[in-house]
C-alpha cells in the first residue's frame, strides 16, 4: 500500500447555509470558511503482510486519514493506491439496526462487508459461535448489551476475508476473555500475512501487535518506526507539554519559598519525562528566609487523579537534617526506584518546622510533573518487580 | 475456522477511474445489485415491524383512499363517473401508478442523510441507497397491482395482449421515478428544504396528472392557447396513466399519441423521462465524492 503526499482539508463553514431561504434572504453574504486540515502531505508505505499502527491523539488525523484509504473520504491532493481486496469497513457493526433481530443484523451486516447474501448466510454459524450468542439470536438487537453487540459486530467483520483490513478503535470492548479471543484472531489474520492498518489510543495494543507505527499530530505525521518508539514519542506528546505549565509562584507565610521543583533521571538530568527502566528523583530547592533548626522536607507524588502514591520525608528513621541560615538556599532529592506504570505524575514538594510536621512553611501543589512511558502496564498504580513462584501442594 | 467458500472480492480498487474515494456506482454489477436489494429487504422488515397487519396495510392504504375518493367523486359531487366508462378501475389504477412515483421520491428525498451511519463508515456504490428506496416501493407497486387486476377483472373487463403494454410503462414510471430521487437524495444533502419544496411539487403533479379526471374531460379547456389534455399528456405521468387506461381498461380510448396529436410528440414526454434519469444520475454522480462529507 502507498499514500503518496496525501492531503484533506475540511471546510467548515462558520454559519451553516443550508436552506435556500437563508441563501435567498442573505445573497451578498459570503459563506465564510474554516479550513481544517485534517491530513496534510502524508506519505507512506506499507508492505504487503505488514501490521501497521497509527496513533495520535483526538483530532490528529488519524481517523480521516484511515477513511482516506477506505474511500470514505477523497483526497484532495497526492495519491493512495492499494494492491489487493480491500475491506470496505473501518468500524464495527456498520448497518446494525436495532430494530431487527441479531440474525438479520449479521446478514446485513455481512454484505454491507462485501458477502454476498449466499455467503453471508453459509458464515452464519461461524460468526454466531464466535461471537457465543447462539441463544440470543432472534432476540432484537436493542436489547443486547453493548458487550454483546461488540461481540457480535467483531465476530462478524472478521468474516470478511479482505487482503487489507483498516480498523479503527476496537480492541478497547468487550471483557477480558473475548478481548483474548481479538487478540488471538488478530495473530492468526497476521500470521496469514494480511496486511493490517490500525488506528488506536491504546498504545499497549499497539506495541503488542505491529510491526511499525506512526505517530501523528494536527495531521501531520511526527515519527514512523518501531511501536516502542512511537509509544514514547506519543506518551510525551501527550503529556509532556503539560509538564511545563506547573505553577512557578511558592506558597508561604514566613519567606521562605520553594524556589524550583523538579524531576530527574538517574544521570542527575532534568527531565520532564522518563522510561520505566530509568531511576527517578523528585527534586526541589528551598530559600531560607530565617533561621531554622531541623525543619521536614517532604515530597508528596501524586497520579493525574490525585491519587497519592508516596510521602517521603527527610526526617525518616530520625535523621536529622541540621541547621539552616537565612539567605541560604538547599536543595533537596529524593531518589525512588521507578516502579510507576505510565502515566503522568505530579510532584508536591514542602517544608515544615521540626515536630509534628503540621505546620508547613512552604507547600507548592503539584509544581512540578513528569511522564512514565514504558510498555509495561498491569493495570495497578506500580509495577512492583514480582517474583513468581508456583508450588504443588 | 473452517474455511467455507471462496474470500469475496469485497472491492477492486478502482484503479482504472484514476480517482480514489467514493463514488456513485464502482464495485462490480453483483455487489450492487445485493447491496440494493438487502437495503430494500431491510426497509421492508423494518416498515412492518411491529404492526399487527404488517404487509397488509401497503395494500389497504391506497385502497382505502380510492374508496374516500370514488365516494366523494361519484356520490357527492357527482363528477365523471356517468361519463367515464369503468372511472372506478380507473381511479385506482392511477392511483396506484402515481403513488410508487410518490413513495419512491419522497423516501429518497431523505435517504442519504438518514442512512449517514453507513455513509460514513464503508464504501460502497453510493447510488444504492436512492435506487433501494426505488426498488422496494416497486415490490409494494407489484402486490398493489395484483389488487388493480382483481378488480379490473372483477368489473368484467377481459383480459387482453394489449395488457403486456403495462411493464413497458411500469418500467417508463421506475425509470422516472428512480432518476428523480437520485436527484432529489442528492440535492437534499445540500439543501434541507427540498423536503418541503417537494411535498408541494407532488401535490401539484398529484392534481395536474390525469388521476381524479381523464384526459378527455378537459380537452376542450385550453392554458396559453395549448389544450389541457396536451399539458396533461407531455408529463410523463399522465401520459403513462392515460396510455395505461386503453391498454388495460377501455381499447376505444385514446392512447397517449392520440392525446398528443402524433406519434412523434410522444418523443416528448419520454424525452423527459429520459432526461430526467440522466440528469437524476449525472448530478449524484457528481455529487457522490463528497457525500460523506457534506451531511
Amino acid at each position: 500500500m502507498s499514500i503518496q503526499d496525501v492531503s484533506k482539508t475540511f471546510r467548515l463553514p462558520h454559519q451553516q447555509y443550508s436552506t435556500l431561504k437563508e441563501r435567498a434572504l442573505h445573497p451578498l453574504r459570503r459563506t465564510t470558511y474554516d479550513e481544517l486540515h485534517a491530513v496534510n502531505n502524508v506519505t507512506l508505505e506499507i508492505a504487503d503482510g505488514e501490521f501497521f499502527g497509527i496513533v495520535g491523539r483526538n483530532g490528529s488525523g488519524k481517523s480521516t486519514l484511515l477513511k482516506c484509504i477506505a474511500g470514505i473520504y477523497g483526497v484532495d491532493s497526492g495519491r493512495i493506491s492499494v494492491a489487493g481486496r480491500l475491506s470496505p469497513f473501518i468500524e464495527l457493526g456498520v448497518g446494525f439496526n436495532p430494530d431487527l433481530n441479531a440474525r438479520d443484523n449479521v446478514i446485513i451486516n455481512a454484505i454491507m462487508l462485501g458477502l454476498t447474501r449466499k455467503q453471508a448466510l453459509r458464515r452464519f454459524d461461524d460468526v454466531v459461535a464466535f461471537a457465543e450468542l447462539e441463544e440470543f439470536m432472534d432476540l432484537r438487537l436493542k436489547n443486547y448489551s453493548s458487550g454483546m453487540l461488540v461481540r457480535l459486530a467483531f465476530a462478524t467483520s472478521i468474516q470478511v476475508e479482505a487482503e487489507v483490513l483498516l480498523i479503527d478503535e476496537v480492541l478497547a470492548v468487550g471483557d477480558a476473555a473475548f478481548q483474548q479471543k481479538c487478540f488471538e484472531e488478530f495473530f492468526r489474520l497476521k500470521r496469514e500475512g494480511r496486511t493490517i492498518v490500525f488506528v488506536s489510543h491504546d498504545m499497549y495494543s499497539v506495541e503488542r501487535f505491529c510491526d511499525r507505527a506512526m505517530l501523528m499530530d494536527h495531521g501531520d505525521v511526527v515519527q514512523i518506526g518501531d511501536p516502542r518508539t512511537i509509544g514514547r514519542a506519543y506518551h510525551e506528546l501527550n503529556f509532556g507539554q503539560l509538564a511545563h505549565d506547573a505553577p512557578a509562584e511558592s506558597h508561604s507565610d514566613s519567606g521562605t519559598t520553594i524556589a524550583d521543583a523538579w524531576f530527574e533521571n538517574e544521570r542527575g538530568e532534568r527531565v520532564s519525562s522518563v522510561s520505566q527502566e530509568d531511576g527517578l528523583r523528585m527534586c526541589f530547592e528551598v530559600r531560607f528566609a530565617e533561621e531554622l533548626d531541623e525543619p521536614v522536607f517532604a515530597v508528596t507524588l501524586r497520579t493525574d487523579l490525585g491519587h497519592t502514591i508516596i510521602v517521603a520525608r527527610s526526617d525518616q528513621h530520625g535523621r536529622s537534617s541540621g541547621s539552616f541560615k537565612a539567605g541560604e538556599s538547599v536543595v533537596a532529592k529524593f531518589a525512588i526506584p521507578n516502579w510507576l506504570t505510565p502515566s503522568r505524575y505530579l510532584l508536591t514538594p514542602s517544608l515544615a518546622r521540626a515536630g509534628t510536621g503540621e505546620s508547613a512553611l512552604a507547600l507548592v501543589e503539584d509544581m512540578a510533573s513528569v511522564v512514565v512511558h514504558g510498555s509495561v502496564s498491569s493495570g495497578g498504580i506500580l509495577e512492583l518487580p514480582v517474583d513468581v513462584k508456583l508450588e504443588r501442594a | 475456522m473452517p474455511d467455507v467458500g471462496l474470500p469475496v472480492p469485497p472491492h477492486s480498487p478502482p484503479a482504472s477511474h484514476g480517482v480514489y474515494g467514493p463514488s456513485a456506482l464502482g464495485g462490480g454489477l453483483h455487489r450492487f445489485w445485493s447491496l440494493t436489494f438487502m437495503l430494500a429487504r431491510t426497509e421492508f422488515k423494518l416498515r412492518f415491524f411491529g404492526s399487527v397487519f404488517g404487509y397488509l396495510w401497503t395494500l389497504v392504504r391506497p385502497l382505502l383512499f380510492f374508496g374516500v375518493l370514488l365516494f366523494v367523486f361519484t356520490t357527492v359531487l357527482h363528477v365523471g363517473s356517468k361519463k367515464v366508462p369503468h372511472y372506478p378501475e380507473y381511479l385506482l389504477e392511477s392511483i396506484i401508478l402515481f403513488t410508487y412515483f410518490q413513495e419512491t421520491t419522497s423516501g429518497s428525498v431523505a435517504s442519504l442523510v438518514g442512512r449517514e451511519n453507513l455513509l460514513r463508515r464503508v464504501r460502497f456504490p453510493r447510488l444504492v441507497i436512492p435506487l433501494s428506496v426505488a426498488l422496494f416501493c416497486f415490490f409494494n407497486l407489484c402486490m398493489n397491482l395484483i389488487v388493480v387486476f382483481i378488480f379490473i377483472l372483477a368489473s368484467g373487463v377481459e383480459p387482453r395482449w394489449s395488457w403486456l403494454e403495462l411493464p413497458v410503462l411500469m418500467a417508463l414510471l421506475v425509470t422516472i421515478s428512480a432518476g428523480v430521487g437520485m436527484l432529489l437524495s442528492a440535492l437534499y444533502v445540500r439543501f434541507r428544504d427540498i423536503q418541503p419544496i417537494w411535498e408541494v411539487v407532488a401535490q401539484l403533479l398529484w392534481y395536474g396528472s390525469p388521476i381524479l379526471y381523464t384526459v378527455q374531460s378537459v380537452e376542450d379547456k385550453h392554458l396559453l392557447g395549448i389544450s389541457f389534455a396536451h399539458i396533461l399528456t407531455i408529463n410523463p405521468l399522465g401520459a403513462i396513466i392515460t396510455q395505461a387506461r386503453k391498454a388495460l381498461l377501455q381499447s376505444s380510448a385514446p392512447s397517449a399519441a392520440a392525446t398528443l396529436g402524433g406519434d412523434v410528440r410522444l418523443l416528448i414526454p419520454l424525452g423527459i423521462v429520459a432526461a430526467m434519469f440522466a440528469l437524476g444520475l449525472w448530478y449524484f454522480n457528481h455529487e457522490a465524492p463528497l457525500i460523506s462529507e457534506k451531511l
